[in-house]
């Protein structure tokens, strides 16, 4: 697993590449954490498009972050994850919490 | 869906199976950097079975909640435990995974398996939901204190001469 950060102005993008499983979740869960503790973060999005499966301890790590996001009256969105991933996300139901697009564009042009 | 609940973590006759025509047996260290490869042990050993790569999938991340809450809830996280993983694809086609730990068992098995994620994000209730839904039987053994087993089948109707059925 590997997570790249850019922010720009309030939007935090975080760019995951791997596989999303209880190895990497409190890794990941940290570094997304570290940089919302520090930053005024209005938006966060989660660039999946490089993430080849996801369990229930990377979904955790999603469900976590939104709460987050949420509770500092911030926004979230996933966008590209890939059809299994979207299945499982759709699946766990954080879909209807976590907006999904298509690509980072997207997000914006919403 | 068969959703069978029982008290028990010992299971009869594991090495003694009817009908199975290819098993698969390992075991490894309570490590988080296990998790990855026995789900890609039991994908590979499952792709013998003509089935789609969704449901290799799927088979996947079953291994992977199972085996997750072994070295979670079972081990607590100590990586020095020993997890146990059999396959078995059987005549008819179907598929057989047993998740074994050592650990410290389930006090109440229902209350575990309720999907609970939004109070716990990483509770085992969504990995069992997740296994109850992909796969067509899970049977959970367990004993506090002296382990749990899970115990996965799905089947494969299109498999050998079922296909004729």
């Amino acid at each position: 697993m590997n997570a790249d950060f850019k922010q720009v102005r309030d939007t935090l993008v975080v760019r995951i590449s791997g596989e999303l499983d209880m190895l990497v979740a409190d890794q990941l869960r940290q570094a997304i954490d570290q940089r919302l503790d520090t930053a005024s973060i209005r938006t966060l999005v989660l660039n999946l498009e490089k993430v080849t499966f996801i369990d229930s301890s990377g979904l955790g790590v999603i469900i976590g972050r939104y709460k987050k996001v949420s509770a500092q009256q911030g926004r979230m969105y996933i966008v590209g994850a890939c059809a299994s991933v979207e299945k499982i996300l759709h699946f766990s139901g954080i879909n209807k919490l976590v907006p999904l697009y298509r690509s980072e564009k997207d997000v914006v042009n919403n | 869906m068969l959703s069978t609940i029982k008290g028990r973590w010992t299971s009869p006759g594991l090495e003694m199976r009817m009908n199975v025509k290819n098993y698969v047996r390992f075991e490894f260290s309570s490590l988080p950097e296990n998790v990855s490869f026995a789900r890609s042990c039991v994908g590979a050993f499952a792709s013998q079975l003509e089935c789609t790569l969704e449901d290799i999938e799927e088979i996947k991340l079953v291994v992977s909640e199972a085996v997750s809450n072994s070295i979670i809830h079972g081990y607590n996280n100590d990586p020095s435990q020993k997890i146990e993983v059999m396959v078995s694809i059987f005549d008819n086609g179907s598929l057989e995974i047993i998740v074994k730990d050592f650990g410290k068992g389930i006090e109440d098995i229902e209350q575990a398996m309720q999907p609970t994620y939004s109070s716990n994000p990483t509770h085992m209730g969504l990995g069992f939901t997740f296994m109850r839904s992909f796969m067509d039987e899970m049977e959970v053994l367990s004993e506090p204190g002296k382990g749990t087993s899970v115990r996965l089948q799905r089947h494969f109707p299109s498999q050998g001469h079922q296909a004729m059925a």
